[in-house]
């Protein structure tokens, strides 16, 4: 397929109905309304479902809703509008019901802003509704992983019936890139959705709920949905190194579009003899977090440096994987700022002096 | 029984046969049986989904002959608008009480109805929360003794109770808006034939249908199931008015 | 000639049956179904209409309503 411009939020709308979801619900939220938009108009070209609910809330109980159905489903929002789907995507997880949702965050808390940001990683990584549950969370550095990722999501909703999370800050939905679909999508062979309601039609009535008054089944429930998450830590973690080698001093862990300003950094110092990798974690949950420990004790590492758009969240699971071998320090900026390379090459720098400083005195 | 008897009345198929979980006298059994006659009567009960709400009735699936979803509090009519949109050939109703429907669900409840959802929507104000123990509902009368407002509803402090049928009729979109009771058999014929064609205009596609249905709750009442239907009798029905607040198809059928 | 069957275990003992039937020969039963109610029961078969009265307001569907012989529609339920 040719290679085509498109605005992050459009691409996102093409690759879902790639993936063959044409059923979208939505509510206007900066920095993602253009998805709704697109769709708008692409969706009855395509005889899908297209409606605007009248809040966030009621949307993803529509997801829920439509994803009853066996049908794919997805919804797109932006930071304040997730907060608003937390109770459904709880019921979702315990009900088992496969959809995808995509949060182009946007500075926070509250009403926050409306440029980007990374402050929605414990929100999405850690569960944001109630009880024992996770979200598989992907995070998307450019257009055409975002498009790529989007199609990979559907299948990882069936695959695991659990609602599945992408994450990215604004600019993966503002920006404009470069982008290629896929002519024809061989999904995985997927597990038969037989538990959709289709009607008691020759079977016993099925019911998608999850309520379970009595504890035992309730504990057996939320045990089944663990080992599901358990099979994704064996299964689904994604990422991706940047420039890894056993001359690095120094390990950046960063994700999404901050991911690739720390790259343009990592080049820049370079050419001053400064070795730094880059390690990506395209999967948030689940976290990378065996391979961020293997980074972290080799020998020629002497710190781990987390940049975030945020005042430090991924930073926690990168202490918890390093376990201490190594300094974790973090960078970031939040409230919609950016960091720009140079800010993140002084980070380096200063590190870098700081480590020669210490050897001198020791 | 010999050849030539006759069964008059029976338990609907689209009812399964469990003992309910409901209090004695509880109307909640009848509107579940009036729904199932109306599903089994159409001929639907195979393409039909239901929608419990959370409160009494959020066990209904227990009860129903027919595929079910189970709603957060409130959102029935957001879970019934996204499947129907996917399944339009399926008929869907929701069944919620009133804490459900116009407390934490009025938001949805309103742009269901305003958009036409083609949906059935049945609506049980029994005036209480049930499930919860006896809290003070929406439409809780004034001077009604709950769990809270113990001193009986203070409308200076929470304002009057909701008459939610009148409240849409006030929309344009809504086909057919009817509010019945249950609290007697002359009553539950005429609540049959509510339910009954508000199905009835789903299945024409006509579109959105709800049906108020005043119910007792004898428990949290404080009373016995024949004091409940009185008291429904004397004090609800004066606020709560019965009759068809629309019926855009009323002329055709006569 | 019509009558009436009241299932024991599904009756709650409300009594709304009671008050329903326009013949009144239906009354509480000094025994107990299943779940510890007093259940529900037919003291004169012999005067039963087939009214379905009693059916049409018990909440439990606990009553089922035959005909032996002819029988007419006093409405449409």
């Amino acid at each position: 397929m040719t290679k085509v411009l498109m605005k992050g939020n459009e691409a996102i709308a093409e690759a879902a109905i790639k993936a063959g979801a044409n059923n979208y619900f939505c509510y206007p939220i900066t920095p993602q309304t253009e998805v709704a938009e697109y769709l708008a108009k692409r969706m009855p070209e395509v005889g899908g479902v297209f409606l605007q609910g009248e809040s966030e809330l009621a949307v993803a109980n529509m997801i829920f809703g439509a994803a009853a159905t066996g049908k794919r489903v997805f919804t797109t929002s932006s930071s304040p509008g997730i907060s608003l789907m937390q109770e459904a995507i709880s019921y979702m997880a315990g009900a088992e019901l496969p959809c995808v949702i995509v949060n182009i965050m946007r500075g926070g808390p509250g009403l926050g802003g409306i440029l980007p940001a990374q402050s929605d990683y414990f929100q999405s990584v850690k569960g944001g509704g109630h009880g024992d549950y996770r979200l598989l969370v992907l995070a998307p550095s450019s257009v055409q992983e975002a498009v790529d990722l989007m199609i990979l999501s559907f299948d990882l909703a069936d695959k695991y019936r659990n609602p599945v999370m992408m994450i990215g800050d604004g600019m993966i939905g503002q920006m404009m890139e470069p982008v290629e679909f896929p002519d024809k999508i061989e999904s995985p062979d997927l597990p038969p959705k037989d538990w959709a309601i289709t009607g008691a039609k020759g079977r016993k009535p099925q019911v998608v709920r999850s309520l379970f008054l009595d504890p035992y089944k309730l504990e057996n429930s939320s045990w089944h949905l663990h080992e599901k998450y358990e099979l994704m830590k064996k299964n689904e973690v994604r990422f991706e190194k940047y420039k890894v080698t056993d001359k690095n001093e120094i390990i950046i862990i960063s994700y999404g579009t901050m991911a690739r300003i720390c790259q343009t950094a990592i080049d820049a110092v370079e050419a001053e003899g400064i070795s730094v990798g880059l390690f990506r974690p395209i999967s948030l949950f689940p976290f990378p977090q065996d391979e961020i420990y293997a980074e972290a004790i080799k020998k020629n590492i002497k710190e781990v440096l987390v940049i975030e758009m945020s005042t430090g969240q991924m930073v926690e699971d990168v202490e918890r994987a390093v376990v201490g071998k190594k300094k974790v320090s973090f960078f970031g900026r939040t409230g919609g700022v950016v960091p720009s390379p140079e800010e993140v090459i002084t980070q380096i720098k200063d590190m870098i002096r700081k480590k020669s400083k210490s050897k001198k005195k020791a | 029984m010999n050849n030539n008897s006759k069964t008059l009345f029976a338990r609907p198929e689209a009812m399964t046969d469990v003992v309910s979980h409901y209090c004695p006298g509880c109307t909640h059994g009848i509107i579940h049986r009036l729904a199932a006659e109306a599903i089994d009567s159409l001929g639907i009960r195979e393409k039909t989904v239901g929608v419990a709400p959370v409160g009494c009735s959020v066990l209904a699936y227990n009860y129903f002959n027919c595929d079910f979803l189970e709603a957060p509090h409130g959102r029935a009519p957001a879970i019934a608008t996204g499947f129907k949109r996917l399944r339009p050939d399926m008929m869907v109703f929701t069944y919620q009480g009133d804490g459900d429907l116009i407390s934490i669900g009025m938001s949805e409840i309103m742009h269901a109805a305003n958009r036409g959802e083609k949906l059935t929507a049945i609506f049980v104000n029994n005036a209480i929360y049930g499930m919860t123990g006896g809290q003070m509902a929406p439409t809780t009368l004034q001077g009604q003794i709950t769990s809270t407002c113990p001193a009986g509803r203070d409308l200076n402090e929470t304002g009057h109770p909701i008459r939610m049928t009148e409240l849409l009729s006030g929309l344009v979109t809504p086909m057919y808006l009817e509010r019945v009771s249950v609290h007697s058999p002359q009553h539950i014929i005429q609540a049959k034939k509510a339910i009954r064609k508000a199905f009835q205009y789903q299945m024409d596609n006509k579109g959105f249908s709800l049906i108020e249905v005043l119910s007792t709750c004898p428990t949290n009442w404080g009373q016995t199931p024949n004091e409940s239907t009185d008291w429904l009798e004397g004090n609800m029905l004066p606020y709560y008015p019965l009759g068809c607040f629309k019926d855009s198809f009323a002329e055709e059928d006569k | 000639m019509p009558g009436v069957k009241i299932d024991k275990n599904h009756c709650k003992g409300c009594e709304l049956c009671v008050r329903a039937c326009p013949q009144n020969i239906l009354a509480m039963s000094k025994m107990i179904g299943i779940k510890g109610y007093f259940y529900a029961e037919m003291v004169d078969s012999s005067r039963c209409i087939g009214c379905q009265l009693c059916a049409i307001t018990c909440p439990d569907v606990a009553i089922e309503v035959h005909t032996h012989g002819t029988s007419f529609a006093l409405y449409e339920y």
